[in-house]
Parts: C-alpha cells; sequence; structure tokens
C-alpha cells in the first residue's frame, strides 16, 4: 500500500504562508482574474503575489513578470496556475527553486486533451516528482481552506467554515457542497477539486483530512477508481480515523458484464462498489443532497450509541410521516418506557400520543418543548431524537409582523413571544444533544421556504444542520447509525 | 489485465472437481458419484436410494440446466436408466470427456447463490446471494472483496433485500447463519490461497432443515 504523504507537506496547499497566481488576467471575465480576486477578496491574510505577461498592478497587487523579481525573503508556499500547459514546465522549476512545496493547476491541455495531453501530464508529474512539489490538477477548479482563508478557486463560493472535508473529482460538485455549506451555515474546512488527479489522488486528500484537526468528516465524489483494490485498502484505512461520505458516479453505468458464471453476471460495477463501501466503513449516499445532509450530520450531530429513535412532534401528521420512514430504514422507533410517559404525562394534557412519536398535540405551555427534549434525550431506551414543528410560531409571527396591523403593541409582544420561544427550541435541540451525548436533529420545510425564520436561524446559530424534511434527517440518522455500527462491532473507537 | 483476467486461458473443473475442491473450504456439498455408463448409474442411485438427479458433466459444460442436461427427481431405475442413456447421446463432440454424475434429489424452499467473481477494478469478491434459476432476474446478492472476515460475512447476509427468508418460513427453521456464513469465509480462504481460481459459482446451495447444502458447483481455473 502507497505510503501515506506526510500531512505536514499539505501545509503548504491549506495553509500557506504566501500564495503567487501564475497567469494572472485583468479581464474580470478571466480564471487568471477571478482567481486572485477570490484569495484577496476572501479573507486570505499571507502575502499574495502575482505574475503575468504585461507586469503592471491587478486588483492591487503589482504584476510581476519574472519569479526573478519576487524578493528574496517573499514566503510563497503555494503556486495558483492559471498559465496554459506550455508555461508550467518552466514556471514549476523556478517556483520550486523559490521554495514553492505545492502548486495547484487550473490549466486544461493535459490527460483530458488525447495522447499529446497525457504524455505531458506524465511528464509534469514527474517532475513535480523530482521538484519535491505537492501537485494538483491540472484541470482542476481550486481549493479551499477556510482555516486559513483560502479561497483560491476560480468559481464561488467561499463557504463558512467547519469540519467537512471536501475532494471532488468534479469541480462543480465542490461547488454544490460548497453552496449547500453556505445556505445551511454548516461549514466546510478544506475542499479541494481534484481535476485530472494526475499526482495527487481523492485518497491523498482523504489521507491528510484524517489526520487534520479542522476536519471531521469527509465528502468526495468519485467516478473512476484507476486502481480499485488501493483505493479500497487506503480509504478503509481512513474511516477508521473518520467518518466519510461518498456520492459515486457512473453508479449505473458499466452494467451487467458477459460472464461464464451466474455469479460473473450478476457482478455489476455498482454492486461491486456497494458491497466495497460496506466492507470498507465508507457512507454511501444516493445523491448529491443526500451526500451533504449526512456528511452535515456527521460534522455537528455525536454519532448514536444504538438504532432506538424517539420523535418528538407538535403536529400529528407530520410525526406519522416520520415514524413511517423510521420502520422503512435500519433504525427503531423505540417504544416508550413507562416511566417517560409518566414523566411527560405530568406536563401535559392527556390528550398527547401517550406513544412514540410523542405529538405533544397542542397541549404545549411555555417551557414544555425544552423539558419534554430533556426527558427523552435522557431516557435510557433512547438513542436518538428527530424534533419536528419547529418555527410554526415564528411563522405565524412573520405574517402578524408584515401584516397590516404589525405595529399593533399587542402584535409586537406576541411576535416577539414567538421568536424567542422558536429559538429556545431550537437552542434545547442543541443544548440537550450536548448534555447527552445523542444526536438530536430537527427538520422543517422552513429551513428552505423562510431561512430567516427563528427556528431554521437558530439551528445554524448553534452550529446544527436543519434538515429541509423528516425523511432527510431520518436518512442522514440511518447513515449515522449504520456507522456507529460499523466501529461497534470493528471494536473501533 | 493480469493473467487472471484472459478468459481464454480459463478451464473449468468437472462438477465433481468442483465439489471436491470446495469441500476443503467447508461448504457442504451433496454427496455424488461419476460414472461412464448407464448401468453404473442404477448402481449408484440403488445405493443413494430414490429420488436422484442425474447430469451430464465434464470439464467443458457449464451451463447444464440451459442445454436441458440436467434430469430431476428420477423416482426409480428405469427413469435412471433412460435418463442417463439420453444424456448420454446429448453429448457433441465439443463436450469432450464427458460422465454421468449422480446424485440423490434434496428437497428444498429455500435456495441460494453463493460465488466468487474476478471483477476487474476489485479484485476477487465474495458473492451472496438468491439464488436458483431466477438468480440472474431478481438479483438480489451482496459482494464484498476476498478476503473477507465474520463481520463482513454476516452484513452480507444482512444487506439482501430479502433477508427475511433467512428467518422461519413456512414451518422450515431458520437458516443456519453461521453455517452459510462458514461458506463465504471459506470462498475468501480459497481464493487467498489459490491465486488461479478465477471464479466459483456455487447455485444453488439448498437449505435443508436450516442447514445449507451445495448441489451444484462450478469452478473456473485459469489454465
Amino acid at each position: 500500500m502507497k505510503p501515506r504523504i506526510a500531512p505536514e507537506r499539505f501545509r503548504a496547499m491549506f495553509e500557506p504562508r504566501g500564495v503567487l497566481v501564475a497567469g494572472v488576467s485583468s479581464h474580470p471575465a478571466k480564471f487568471g482574474f477571478v482567481a486572485l480576486h477570490n484569495i484577496v477578496t476572501q479573507g486570505y491574510e499571507g502575502a499574495v503575489y502575482g505574475t503575468n505577461r504585461d507586469g503592471g498592478e491587478v486588483l492591487g497587487v503589482p504584476m510581476l513578470t519574472s519569479l526573478d523579481q519576487l524578493p528574496a525573503d517573499a514566503p510563497i508556499d503555494l503556486v495558483f496556475v492559471c498559465t496554459p500547459a506550455s508555461a508550467n514546465v518552466e514556471l514549476l522549476r523556478a517556483c520550486a527553486a523559490r521554495g514553492v512545496g505545492a502548486a495547484f493547476l487550473t490549466s486544461a491541455g493535459y490527460g483530458e486533451a488525447g495522447p499529446e495531453g497525457r504524455e505531458a501530464e506524465v511528464a509534469l508529474v514527474a517532475l513535480a516528482d523530482d521538484l519535491g512539489i505537492l501537485l494538483a490538477g491540472p484541470n482542476g477548479q481550486g481549493v479551499v481552506s477556510t482555516p486559513a482563508r483560502l479561497c483560491a478557486q476560480i468559481v464561488a463560493p467561499y463557504p463558512p467554515a467547519g469540519a467537512i472535508g471536501i475532494a471532488s473529482q468534479s469541480g462543480n460538485f465542490v461547488s454544490s457542497f460548497l453552496n449547500y455549506a453556505r445556505a445551511s451555515g454548516v461549514g466546510v474546512s478544506r475542499a479541494v477539486s481534484a481535476g485530472n488527479a494526475a499526482a495527487l489522488t481523492i485518497p491523498d486528500y482523504l489521507e491528510y483530512y484524517a489526520s487534520d484537526p479542522a476536519t471531521r468528516v469527509g465528502l468526495a465524489y468519485v467516478e473512476g477508481i484507476a486502481d480499485g483494490r488501493a483505493f479500497f485498502e487506503r480509504v478503509r484505512a481512513v474511516t477508521a480515523e473518520m467518518p466519510l461520505v461518498v456520492l459515486k458516479g457512473g453508479a449505473t453505468s458499466g452494467g451487467e458484464r458477459a460472464a461464464a458464471s451466474h455469479t460473473g453476471a450478476l457482478a455489476s460495477d455498482d454492486r461491486v462498489f456497494d458491497g466495497m463501501c460496506r466492507q470498507a466503513g465508507i457512507t454511501r449516499a444516493v445523491n448529491v443532497e443526500e451526500a451533504f445532509d449526512t456528511a452535515a450530520a456527521f460534522a455537528t450531530q455525536p454519532l448514536p450509541r444504538g438504532p432506538r429513535v424517539a420523535v418528538v412532534t407538535t403536529a400529528g401528521g407530520w410525526g406519522v410521516v416520520t415514524a413511517d420512514a423510521i420502520t422503512r430504514s435500519e433504525l427503531e422507533l423505540v417504544e416508550l418506557p413507562e416511566s417517560l410517559r409518566a414523566a411527560i404525562d405530568e406536563r401535559l394534557p392527556p390528550r398527547w400520543s401517550r406513544n412514540n412519536p410523542i405529538d405533544l398535540a397542542g397541549g404545549e405551555t411555555r417551557d414544555t418543548i425544552p423539558e419534554v427534549l430533556d426527558l427523552v434525550a435522557r431516557c435510557p431506551e433512547v438513542d436518538a431524537i428527530i424534533y419536528l414543528g419547529l418555527g410554526i410560531q415564528s411563522n405565524q409571527a412573520r405574517l402578524l409582523r408584515e401584516g397590516r396591523f404589525g405595529s399593533d403593541p399587542g402584535i409586537e409582544r406576541v411576535v416577539a413571544y414567538h421568536e424567542r420561544q422558536d429559538t429556545r427550541f431550537a437552542q434545547a435541540a442543541a443544548d440537550v444533544s450536548a448534555a447527552s451525548g445523542k444526536p438530536v436533529l430537527t427538520a422543517t420545510e422552513l429551513a428552505l421556504a423562510d431561512p430567516a425564520n427563528a427556528g431554521p436561524a437558530t439551528v445554524r446559530a448553534t452550529g446544527r444542520y436543519c434538515s429541509p424534511t423528516a425523511q432527510r434527517a431520518v436518512a442522514a440518522l440511518e447513515h449515522l447509525w449504520r456507522h456507529a455500527r460499523f466501529r461497534q462491532r470493528r471494536g473501533l473507537s | 489485465m493480469n493473467a487472471r483476467h484472459a478468459r481464454d486461458s480459463r478451464r473449468t473443473l468437472s462438477e465433481a472437481e468442483s465439489k471436491a475442491l470446495l469441500a476443503d473450504y467447508d461448504v457442504p456439498c451433496v454427496p455424488d458419484r461419476v460414472v461412464v455408463t448407464a448401468a453404473a448409474a442404477v448402481a449408484a442411485a440403488d445405493e443413494f436410494g430414490y429420488p436422484v438427479v442425474a447430469k451430464l458433466t465434464g470439464e467443458r459444460i457449464a451451463h447444464k440446466t440451459e442445454r436441458g442436461l440436467v434430469r430431476l427427481s428420477l423416482g426409480g431405475p428405469e427413469q435412471v436408466q433412460a435418463a442417463a442413456a439420453d444424456l448420454l447421446a446429448a453429448a457433441v463432440p465439443a463436450d469432450g470427456d464427458v460422465a454421468l454424475l449422480v446424485a440423490p434429489m434434496l428437497g428444498a424452499t429455500r435456495e441460494l447463490i453463493v460465488g466468487l467473481h474476478d471483477d476487474p477494478q476489485f479484485g476477487r469478491c465474495v458473492m451472496v446471494g438468491l439464488g436458483g434459476v431466477l438468480a440472474e432476474a431478481v438479483a438480489d446478492v451482496a459482494f464484498r472483496l476476498a478476503p473477507i472476515d465474520a463481520h463482513d460475512a454476516h452484513e452480507m447476509l444482512d444487506d439482501l433485500t430479502a433477508s427475511a427468508i433467512l428467518g422461519p418460513v413456512r414451518g422450515e427453521p431458520a437458516v443456519d447463519r453461521d453455517a452459510v456464513v462458514a461458506v463465504l469465509l471459506g470462498l475468501s480462504r480459497l481464493a487467498g490461497d489459490r491465486p488461479d481460481v478465477a471464479s466459483v459459482d456455487i447455485n444453488p446451495i439448498l437449505i435443508v432443515g436450516g442447514a445449507p447444502i451445495a448441489v451444484d458447483a462450478l469452478v473456473e481455473v485459469s489454465a
């Protein structure tokens, strides 16, 4: 098995003291402009240099026409390459002479561009190896590292800081995940678009993330895998250290093969890949939103110790549908122990469901929801909670506030009360989770329909993830449980 | 592409040879007798007791069912005699050396398929699934890369969509999961010991009284 690249070497890429953008353009529509723009505007505090053929200044950065013009003590660790392929051999040599440890190449014209490009790519990899430069790309969209406030990419957005480490064979999926991060507030530690992955491959990045204190969960998009066996062995070592969510493209291509045996005929690419994932402890997501939902849950929730789920809801129908989803999953809808029923009885009128889902049935008063969440989380028979109904009061508060009687003092008072209540409920969900060490997931479509609603807004403020639907929360929780079970069975902490 | 993937250089072991190899790796197989004449087939059947099955077997015969080379539920000596004569007559020159395989006819409501597959991307994989003639159409299977451990093997059974059939069914006891796991671990060991084994196909492996027993098997080796 290929030895891991020492994590210190990745510091040049993810924690660079200085960045050189090669091939800067003065035209805002060009990648060479966008790259520099994104680096200098998103908070990066290291030194930034740029080169182009014309000199002058772009975005306040003086342009060098040769690396010889760099100050002798310029601390450059990363070169971000927007020059054409033909210029890159000379560029890398000059960068190596300046002590640059990592290069990110956006340049096209390599392995994706026919036999000549492939030849150039092989030569480039060999050169980078000789020079001791970590080579990302070519034909990639960039690298993001929120601990360094580094947005070295030719696409948007720059995500909030968080614990998800992204590595993708498709640059646009990096953008998708970053957009989900921005929308949900559940942030990202590092993200890289691997491009052609000529030298650094997806497992290389994931191994670094596993050793990275800023990263708690990996999120990867993969298509082709060059050496399946090596991928399996390396990624299995990664999942022993952190959860890893994988979205696989081309899952249905390849199909069944002609084979002499029944076993061979049944061995479609997808089935073998799926089995490999189970065996390696990879959490395989079926689509992009499930991939992000699940990574966000891993990043912000403790792992459940068992499959038993309690649903706490303020409305009947939601609870029923969520219970259905749990029943179809590998999770269990736990039977409420009598002691818990009795404790809830003391806080609610007798019309509450007295079963799981725990439907409060409108009987709640000011403190009921935080109290019930706390009681349920403390119950030893419950491993996880899904809480529904967050934001209802604030939704009405918005109508009251925006209606033509909104300035009425009585209405203002009620609006403030409703919003305070949803803030408390969302805070309680985070607090009882932290206190009990159990996952407490919230779900409401208001997360999308009205992100400013005090319910989902407070979930974001607590650093947690508000699922847009209960079904998606159930799917994410099921993945958490499956991973927890994988670790338990194999004695992984 | 390593040598195992060069399909042209592969040959299949006969059913009897396949079962003999697999028996060394914890795969319980139905007893059988390989004979070359109809009279010897009848003698073997008499010894097993009726009903029996008779098949035409040989290294170059892979898909016996598809070619009508399997005769089931033969209830007496006359039927064995007639079936054996038919089967011998059905051989074509391309089959090379052929023989008759006689075995007791087992009854079972549940059939699994178990196998070893050499995947071009991931190398050799162990498989378990719902077996029988509809195995490919149903395609309820789970794969793992060899070698596997007991956790993997148990989880493969959990992966099956129809894993409920492993429980008690219509008066039959639950499937002895440990015995099926032993078969999967055996195939995993076989893969480790024998780099030349390109594929194994055990279809079906019947569940009789809860225990798995292979009634047909085909091992493919690189020549």
